[in-house]
């Protein structure tokens, strides 16, 4: 409020009252096309109050005149994601996936939708751009536990490994220590033996020994050598990659307590034309045979 | 003294220090009694004729037809590029202008260009004032067609300043209504030729009158459409003395060796009416050669009056020049009582010296120096311009990949910018790493030192590349520089990228 009404002897305009260190404001009036367009607003918000849901109530909200809400509005949205993508989804279906793979603008299509797919379910396990983690294969890389060919990625995505869905992958190594088949002394030979696949051993005498255990024990699924089984998923033992980690500690452990690794079955969860894109995208990984 | 103060205190400071001071002040309390903001008076320029206002037509002219007809150029660059000359593709993130094509990340063409715009301006400034601001500025160019619509539909400055004050008619509603149809007319015009630069001009026009065009063509339209409505209208030479910046730093360009629209006050004053004098008495005679027809005033497009001096709401377009010659030639003086001139010209005529205008001075040889050097730098940049680009990134997930055999693979996404108009094959090598190899994602070739890349016409071609390298070359190096060579396969161009190679490091 005004401490007092004076007016300013200049100009003749009335000052608002106030002194700030001897300087005096004149009182001059917002203009009018201010004040109009700011009751404009409040006369437009009104409108809107009515029109669109806004005012909380004890139950829930005022619904407002269009039954407009931002849930209809993204549903009505998705739709029309999914209308658009429909006839390409169609073409996936119907394909083969090496006809997925030689078709551009399939492989373009597949590639996008198998990257938000395997962003959303791979990458917790998996890793980004598939770059595994202890336990988790690594699925750039050329090394595959059931195989690398597209169709061998597609079977294990759709129906996983060792679940409980009746297709699943499944194999089991025996718990060579925990259940007395091997004693210590074996299973550190035969660990050794292991770590000469990849030309890393020490000790050429335990070595030895462990060759004898191997081929009694590990060969009928980890094959002559080492090389493993894709069929039987067998990890290679002779290449450079490792699982679960490639130290001796991590071997004589893998080799008393035996792996068994799991994985999800995504038929169920996803769709067939969604797993057909995943396929071809961790086949294009970098791994795929 | 001004007379207000008392005559005993005009007896007690006899001294003439104190007397300025008084008068100082006084004259302070007058200029500061002038209302600190006053409504726009409304300028009603009168019409005129004479050469300024003919080379404002035709100045006006050609920029308009020049922006009408501009989009309509056709300019052939093949089946897989646009044809019109001037054209800025944004889906396609190109722009095209006659022979030039430039990409987003040559935006510095367009920085170029408004650099050059800049010192252009600098330097006509400098030599012959604001041309810019009088002749070619937009707000200029169409506030004249604006004003030339109004006086057709209006008449002059008289019959306009009575249509203002009269109440509102019949006629005065009619007339109003057919001015303001007119300047939307022109003003759509406007719009609709703004977005012809955005697409291929004779469909948008087609579309537009059919209803076919998209609603942000339908909304640009608009808005230019009122932005010119408004500005050409309604704001006008309030734009250039309360909006624009150039009149605040075209000052600043001038000197008093440039040319600028001038009243030779040392002729004109005494000004005043010429009186009826007696027979054999010249009635010039101890007067100057002004006689305050206020003709100038009247033309002025931002209504004000030449002969306070240069001011800033000058835009220097002329049209007093033409006023006030022709009442010069009415009454008998010479002509160029207001000119084109500069001040120190006016200074040397006054002294009845001759005249000392400098062309060039150390102002406008910097600037043509300028102009000169980013004109070429512009020059030698475009004549350079790659027609192939390449661009990596490294992939970060996973940072590398040990293969079975102990081999270390990095991957790559490769972007290859493709400039020209037909499809190209492009070699892509490696150098830095010994015994790399190159495989492509997604393709069967087998992994060699050189891969092939293909790139469609005028595009960006993605690929993703490994690189493989044999561990004994980067071991114990976590990190090594790598080289990616791209080239054509036939013809010129080269280009390259460093980038880094990543290994376990041990």
């Amino acid at each position: 409020m005004p401490t007092k009404i004076e007016k300013d002897e200049i100009t003749g305009t009335e000052t608002t009252g106030h002194e700030w260190d001897g300087i005096k404001e004149l009182n001059t009036p917002l203009p009018k096309w201010w004040l109009w367009t700011f009751y404009a607003t409040i006369i437009w918000s009104i409108g809107y109050f009515i029109v669109y849901p806004a005012w909380p109530t004890l139950s829930g909200n005022t619904k407002g005149m269009l039954g407009w809400t931002q849930r209809i509005e993204i549903a009505q949205r998705l739709e029309e994601a999914k209308t658009a993508r429909a006839p390409f989804v169609g073409r996936i279906e119907k394909a083969s996936l090496d006809q997925i793979r030689s078709s551009p603008d399939l492989l373009n299509f597949a590639m996008a939708g198998g990257r938000s797919v395997f962003a959303e379910n791979c990458v917790p396990c998996h890793g980004a751009g598939g770059s595994g983690a202890k336990g988790y294969p690594n699925l750039a890389d050329d090394s595959w536990v059931w195989g690398g060919a597209l169709d061998d990625i597609h079977t294990t995505i759709a129906y996983g490994i060792r679940n409980a869905n009746t297709q699943s992958r499944v194999s089991q190594m025996p718990r060579f220590g925990a259940d007395g088949v091997l004693n210590a002394k074996q299973i550190d030979d035969v660990a050794e033996y292991v770590l000469s696949l990849s030309k890393r051993s020490t000790n050429a005498d335990a070595v030895k020994r462990g060759e004898t255990v191997f081929s009694e024990n590990c060969v009928a699924c980890h094959q002559e050598g080492g090389v493993g089984s894709t069929d039987l998923g067998a990890p290679n033992l002779a290449a450079n990659i490792w699982i679960y980690g490639g130290d001796k500690a991590t071997i004589v452990e893998s080799v008393r307590n035996s792996r068994a690794g799991s994985m999800p079955a995504w038929t169920g969860r996803l769709d067939d034309a969604t797993i057909k894109m995943l396929a071809v995208y961790v086949h294009a990984l970098g791994g795929g045979k | 003294m001004d007379g207000t103060s008392p005559p005993d205190a005009d007896a007690s400071a006899n001294k003439a220090g104190h007397v300025a001071v008084e008068d100082a002040v006084s004259t302070k309390v007058q200029k500061a009694a002038a209302p600190l903001y006053v409504s726009r008076i409304k300028v009603h320029p009168k019409d005129v004729k004479g050469l300024y206002r003919r080379i404002k037509w035709a100045v006006l002219a050609l920029c308009l037809a020049v922006y009408y007809l501009a989009p309509f150029l056709r300019w052939d660059r093949g089946p897989t590029a646009p044809d019109q000359a001037i054209l800025i593709d944004l889906p396609g993130r190109k722009a095209y202008f006659f022979m030039i094509e430039i990409w987003p990340q040559e935006v510095y063409f367009l920085t170029g260009l408004l650099i050059l715009a800049a010192i252009t301006l600098f330097l006509v400034t400098s030599l012959f004032g604001r041309l810019w601001c009088g002749y070619a500025c937009p707000q200029t160019v169409w506030t004249d067609l604006f004003m030339w619509v109004e006086r057709k539909i209006e008449g002059d400055r008289n019959a306009r300043i009575k249509l203002d004050a009269a109440p509102y008619t019949a006629e005065k509603i009619v007339k109003r209504t057919l001015k303001h149809a007119a300047w939307i007319g022109i003003a759509l015009a406007t719009g609709g030729a703004w977005i012809l630069y955005f697409d291929d001009a004779p469909t948008v026009v087609r579309d537009v009158f059919t209803g076919n065009a998209t609603l942000t063509q339908y909304f640009f339209i608009g808005m230019f459409t009122a932005t010119t409505y408004t500005l050409a209208g309604w704001a006008r030479e309030q734009v250039c003395t309360y909006m624009c910046p150039w009149p605040r730093f075209q000052g600043a360009m001038l000197d008093d060796q440039s040319y600028v629209v001038t009243y030779e006050d040392w002729r004109g004053e005494k000004r005043g009416k010429l009186a009826k004098a007696a027979p054999g008495v010249d009635p010039w005679a101890g007067r100057g050669d002004c006689v305050d027809c206020n003709s100038c005033v009247a033309v002025c497009p931002t209504g004000i009056d030449i002969r306070d001096g240069q001011q800033l709401e000058c835009i220097g377009c002329g049209l007093c020049i033409d006023a006030c010659d022709a009442v010069m030639d009415k009454v008998g003086r010479p002509r160029g009582l207001i000119r084109f001139d500069t001040l120190a010209n006016q200074a040397c005529r006054a002294k009845g010296e001759p005249a000392t205008h400098k062309f060039v001075r150390p102002r406008t040889l910097i600037y043509a120096g300028v102009l000169a050097f980013v004109g070429a730098v512009m020059l030698v940049a475009l004549l350079s311009r790659a027609t192939v680009e390449l661009n990596v990134l490294r992939d970060r997930a996973p940072l590398f990949v040990t293969l079975s055999d102990g081999n270390i693979r990095n991957a790559y996404t490769i972007h290859v910018l493709n400039k020209t108009h037909a499809p190209r094959d492009f070699t892509l090598a490696v150098s830095g790493l010994q015994g790399a190899v190159l495989g492509v994602a997604g393709s069967d070739v087998a992994a060699a030192p050189v891969v092939t890349l293909a790139a469609k016409p005028d595009s960006v071609a993605t690929y993703r590349v490994f690189v493989t390298v044999p561990s004994q070359s980067v071991r114990g190096k976590a990190s090594s520089p790598v080289r990616f060579d791209l080239k054509p396969r036939e013809g010129r161009g080269h280009a390259d990228y460093d980038s880094v190679f990543l290994a376990p490091g041990r």
